[in-house]
């Protein structure tokens, strides 16, 4: 089960424990603006061929706007 | 969003998947990094007055005035012990109501926006209805500081988003 997480908890997956952050939001707000570091993948793309850029073994952390 | 596809992650086979709920709005609200187009741009965070005078709702206005002047404003904001706003005090409702209780005599719910809502966004804003501040809150409710509407336009001034851009960045958008 996936598990929440406040900022400070980020943070320190990230630094600690080499964390992948995911944008899920749509790629024009993606380009606007995004978390340092974060890749991109609409949820609307994600699937088994676009979660291969992400590596399976490391923690990943998905995000969007806020609490939508 | 990002519950889904944090679950959408599970089913592909990821079994360490973890979601920041609060995104990016909380992130960049806390002045932390970022990248992109806008990058960097000055929000409601970093522009609010912090160190506001808070009062409860049960005390006395003309206490509460002498802490105001004290501390050099023109207001105080009636909040909770957990710091949630609940109203607003200001300097004409401070002066004319010594021994009313700030709870009898406050503007119930002020209008409060995000910490991490860039400024050229609000500046136009509250130029339109004429407000010279605005409480700046978590989604919580919980106060963070007054964003003035003179220190909100000098800093996008001073960020070559004056009058002139600014209008024309909210002309692009209509």
């Amino acid at each position: 089960m996936p598990t929440t997480v406040a900022r400070e908890e980020v943070q320190r997956l990230v630094r600690d424990a080499s964390a992948q952050l995911v944008e899920v939001l749509p790629r024009p707000e993606y380009e606007d603006e995004h978390i340092a570091g974060a890749k991109n993948m609409p949820l609307k793309q994600l699937d088994r061929e676009s979660a291969r850029a992400l590596d399976p073994g490391e923690p990943v952390i998905v995000y969007c706007h806020d609490l939508q | 969003m990002s519950a889904r596809a944090a679950w959408r992650l599970e089913s592909l086979g990821f079994g360490q998947v973890y979601r920041y709920a609060a995104g990016k709005a909380d992130w960049f609200a806390a002045g932390l990094p970022s990248e992109g187009n806008a990058a960097g741009v000055p929000r409601a965070a970093g522009a609010a007055r912090r160190q506001v005078p808070t009062c409860r709702l049960a005390d006395r206005v003309s206490a509460v005035a002498a802490r105001v002047r004290g501390a050099d404003w023109k207001m105080c904001i009636v909040t909770n012990d957990e710091g949630i706003v609940l109203g607003r005090l200001r300097a004409r409702v401070l002066m004319a109501n010594a021994d009313a209780s700030a709870e009898e005599v406050m503007e119930a719910g002020p209008t409060t926006i995000r910490p991490h809502e860039r400024l050229e966004s609000v500046v136009p804003r509250l130029r339109s209805r004429h407000v010279d501040s605005i409480l700046v809150t978590d989604s919580d409710g919980r106060l963070i500081g007054v964003l003035y509407f003179e220190e909100a336009e000098r800093i996008l001034g001073e960020q070559g988003l004056g009058r002139g851009e600014e209008e024309a960045a909210c002309a692009c958008n209509d």
